[in-house]
């Protein structure tokens, strides 16, 4: 068993950390890593490790021009110390460190289910994940640290958008940074579901489940890095699509795991989606890895034959919500589908593996909010965060990033090679969501290593990058349940048709809330 | 018995692309209003991705090129991970495991051989400023140099002594100047200096390392060598392993200081940056590369029809190569020695940055104010030259305006004067009329 030393990660990670946080921490990360051990059953010797999935994709480079600069004034805007034209900072040959203590107001509160953390327009119609940058726009990734930052620019989907003629409405509630499933971890509050306002809406991108649910907006962004635009799509009754890895551009929106985040979109039907999509989908000379030769160019036959991976049946799985998938397929294969079992055998491990690649990267990302050029200082980051970046930067630390980081990169492969074995026998891949139907809302809190796993079946397509779009296919105790179509690289036209089709044929996505 | 030094060079060389290495932000940060050349990339906010400068990583292999390393075929960039103000992101986007260039080598012209470990190309920091504001110590920064493209030269610890180190980064110096890649500036700070030293008695390497920073010379890293080679054989001597520490370097006492205790090696957590795909090159790429590789100094020297110590001065500066090169004909025509030519630019006799031709008319008619002119001055002129010989010395200067007079202003009148006089107080008036 390993034994961490939290005070020394804590220094590594440039966080401050209180004797009783370094107490829990230390306890919580006994009981992640004694998870994550499992991969040590897989023989890696002879795999490649995989660190991004691009279709091989090399040689992204920009020409040397020159592009236009801020102004002295905008680069200086979000922060109040500076001194004639420069940032200033503590003295940095000085020994002494002085921890600043958060000094955190609590955030008035929008709306009833707290799905909203700015009003921007009455007149839009689109809600967008506080992950989003918008040009001055309160811009706060859900985070306490972030509180009041407003963004120099704004990230490339929200400009597509908006050239679009589709206006933004409001900024939205989500798990601070993007970490969690539940939509628990705001440092503004948890969002309720609008099914059922003692229940999480799931997330992170938890305000775009709940605004959409409850109509409030009729298109929501997300980004989803390990489920978090399928499952607040599956809690709360909407269709939600998490592309291809680098079919659209990251730039722009705030980083957590930079090789998994995929941003996307949910909306209340396929139809709606489709369209909305296709705003967003394009290669952005910004984003060095949407520019990719076979982007939109695999040719792919309509889909005929569905596999259901049997190793998501067969688990922890709640029975009814087993129940509803088996009816989506039986549906299906009424309507002239093949529907056939395939096997996904390293999919067990897509959580071990998420957890070392997913804190590694976001430990990393997250080293930029030091508070000296916008935002708070780190003694502001939530919980969750601290939790992550310090499990990050012990996996990836000397002498342990082999044992873990590499590991966890090799084991990426086997689950992608998994997915290509099983799309040479069917077009698509039918999945459930979540493990359980929407929860109690503080049911679950005191034990992260519960929450990370509800990702147990959203974990391989982020890992593999493949296109999911997430879809309702009944309700279990008046809550709404979803499932998942899984397809190869580029097949979103794809899953988009058999999405449609499956929504002529069913009406749970017309199904609202009692508000 | 006595001590080998060891002795390996870090080089940073900034390149002189337009923009950054990251972003389209100028690159240019030397005396610009501060935080005026910056963005969403170099400044780090929240949610901006880097994209690659093509120029830096072709650059960066010219560079391997011209110091012979064989260039990665697949090659990558990493995030190095620490924390500082002047870092925008909490890491630097660097080279770790596979670099562009690697195993490459200098030839030393006194006969030794510095053999190159490797060159990866990464992103310059901020500037930090620092300051005292109204009683309290303070630094300020200025991002405009975050995010320069960066290329690091890192030496084999093939150096054993001062001297070498200066004649090693002198030839660096010589060929990075060649390929135009960066304006290797030690003032502007485009090119700066860190050596690792450490003293052993065996040829096993040392188990410390001391590293100077800052150092923005080539004669102050000689004498940084020169100290700490003394410093340590005083601590061997006396028993004492010398601390694992960098030092800075004070140019007035000539000494090295300590400033920071290195107890563990660094942890910087590299990781290959998932914003940034991964570079493959193909023969073909290279050779493209190499094609545009130019003359380098040691051929350029050969090549050139004059004495060594000329030909490494001409060679030294570009411009003066370029210029010789590009009129060295003129001067021919003018039955000019190309020694001469090439004496005149480096004396500064010749301005390069005006046409050539008529400043080479005017040196060399200066020249020409051969006997005949001043002979024909003396003849027509012998109530001066008697008062010249009778003591009246002052009345040169009209013989010299004479000299001007006949030569149209084209003659030098410091080197009249001279050789009037040679002629006036000479004996050999006779001999040189004949």
């Amino acid at each position: 068993m390993i034994n961490i030393n939290v005070r020394h990660v804590a220094k590594l990670a440039n966080l401050p950390v209180s004797l009783k946080e370094e107490k829990l921490f230390s306890k919580q990360f006994k009981q992640i890593l004694g998870y994550i051990e499992k991969l040590n059953q897989i023989d890696t010797s002879k795999v490649s490790p995989t660190y991004q999935t691009l279709n091989g994709q090399t040689n992204i480079w920009r020409q040397d021009k020159i592009e236009k600069s801020l102004t002295q004034k905008q680069a200086l805007s979000q922060t109040s110390k500076t001194h004639k034209g420069y940032f200033l900072v503590n003295d940095v040959f000085s020994t002494k460190k002085t921890t600043q203590k958060p000094n955190i107001k609590p955030r008035r509160r929008i709306d009833k289910l707290n799905a909203i953390l700015t009003k921007v327009n009455p007149n839009g119609t689109v809600g967008h994940k506080d992950l989003f940058c918008t040009k001055n726009i309160e811009t706060t990734a859900g985070s306490n640290l972030l509180s009041g930052y407003k963004p120099q620019y704004s990230a490339t989907v929200v400009k597509l958008l908006e050239e679009s003629g589709l206006v933004t409405k409001y900024k939205l509630n989500q798990d601070a940074w993007g970490h969690g499933s539940s939509g628990e971890n705001s440092d503004f509050g948890p969002t309720q579901n609008p099914w059922d306002t003692t229940t999480v809406p799931g997330g992170s991108s938890s305000g775009s489940g709940a605004a959409l649910a409850s109509n409030k907006i009729d298109l929501a962004t997300g980004t989803d890095t390990c489920g978090s635009i399928r499952m607040p799509s599956c809690y709360c009754n909407l269709t939600g699509i998490k592309p291809t890895y680098g079919a659209v551009s990251r730039y722009g929106v705030i980083a957590f795991a930079s090789s998994l985040d995929c941003p996307g979109l949910m909306a209340r039907s396929a139809k709606e989606l489709k369209k909305a999509f296709d705003l967003i989908n394009k290669e952005d000379k910004k984003d060095a890895t949407t520019q990719i030769e076979k982007r939109n160019k695999t040719k792919l036959k309509p889909i005929k034959t569905i596999g259901i991976p049997k190793e998501f049946l067969s688990g922890g799985i709640d029975k009814s919500i087993k129940e509803k998938i088996l009816n989506a397929t039986k549906t299906l294969k009424e309507n002239g589908y093949k529907v056939t079992n395939i096997s996904l055998p390293h999919a067990e491990y897509g959580i071990a593996t998420y957890y070392i690649i997913a804190p590694t990267e976001t430990s990393s990302n997250l080293a930029r909010y030091d508070g000296v050029r916008f935002g708070n200082p780190r003694s502001y980051f939530g919980p969750e965060a601290k939790r992550r970046i310090m499990l990050g930067s012990f996996v990836s630390s000397a002498g342990y990033s082999a044992k873990y980081y590499e590991k966890a990169a090799r084991v990426r492969t086997l689950i992608i090679k998994d997915f290509k074995k099983a799309y040479s026998q069917v077009d698509a891949i039918l999945a459930p969501v979540s493990p359980i139907s929407p929860f109690k809302i503080g049911e679950k809190v005191s034990d992260p290593l519960q929450l990370y796993l509800m990702d147990i079946f959203t974990a391989p397509a982020s890992l593999s990058g493949l296109p999911s779009i997430s879809l309702p296919c009944g309700f279990v105790n008046n809550l709404p349940i979803g499932m998942q179509l899984i397809g190869p690289r580029w097949s979103e036209a794809n899953l988009f048709n058999l999405a449609k089709t499956y929504q002529k044929l069913t009406n749970w996505h017309l199904k609202n809330p009692k508000l | 018995m006595k001590y080998t030094p060891t002795i390996g060079m870090e080089i940073h060389v900034e390149l002189q692309t337009k923009s950054k290495m990251f972003c389209g932000c100028p690159s240019n940060h030397f005396k610009i209003k501060p935080n005026t050349h910056t963005c969403p990339v170099c400044l780090g906010l929240p949610g901006a991705l880097p994209v690659p400068n093509k120029k830096a990583i072709d650059w960066t292999i010219l560079a391997g090129l011209a110091i012979n390393c064989s260039i990665n075929k697949i090659s990558k960039f990493d995030r190095k991970h620490y924390f500082y103000p002047d870092l925008s992101k909490g890491y630097q986007i660097s080279q770790y495991d596979q670099p562009l260039c690697e195993k490459g080598f200098v030839n030393l012209d006194s006969g030794g051989k510095i053999n190159i470990n490797r060159i990866h190309l990464e992103e310059d920091t901020a500037k930090l400023i620092h300051k005292t504001i109204k009683g309290k110590k303070v630094s300020l920064v200025d991002f405009n140099r975050s995010g320069v493209a960066l290329m690091e030269i890192v030496t084999e610890p093939d150096i054993t002594s001062g001297k070498q180190a200066k004649e090693f980064l002198k030839k660096l110096h010589s060929i990075l100047k060649v390929l135009k890649i960066s304006d290797c500036s030690m003032e502007k700070g485009s090119m700066r200096l860190e050596a690792n030293i450490s003293l052993s008695k065996t040829a096993k390497l040392a188990d410390y390392k001391i590293e100077v920073k800052n150092l923005n010379s080539f004669k102050f890293v000689e004498q940084a060598i020169n100290f700490e080679i003394k410093r340590q054989t005083k601590l061997l001597e006396k028993g004492i392993k010398p601390k694992q520490e960098t030092r800075g370097f004070n140019s007035k006492t000539k000494s090295t200081f300590s400033q920071r205790i290195k107890e563990s090696a660094e942890d910087y957590r590299y990781f290959p940056d998932p914003d940034i795909p991964p570079m493959h090159f193909t023969d073909k790429d290279i050779a493209e590369i190499k094609s545009k590789l130019p003359k380098l100094p040691d051929q350029q020297i050969k090549e050139l029809d004059l004495p060594n110590h000329l030909a490494k001065l001409l060679v030294k500066k570009p411009t003066y190569l370029d210029y010789f090169n590009n009129h060295l004909s003129d001067a021919k025509k003018l039955k000019l020695s190309s020694e001469k030519f090439a004496n005149f630019i480096i004396n500064k006799k010749i301005n390069i940055s005006k046409p050539c031709k008529p400043q080479l008319i005017k040196l060399t008619k200066s020249i020409d104010v051969g006997p005949a002119i001043l002979l024909e001055v003396i003849k027509e002129n012998p109530e001066v030259v008697k008062k010249f010989k009778t003591g009246k010395t002052n009345v040169i200067g009209f013989l010299v305006g004479q000299v001007m007079k006949k030569t149209k202003g084209q003659a030098n009148p410091k080197q009249a004067q001279k050789q009037l006089l040679i002629h006036l107080q000479g004996p050999s008036l006779q001999a040189t009329s004949q």
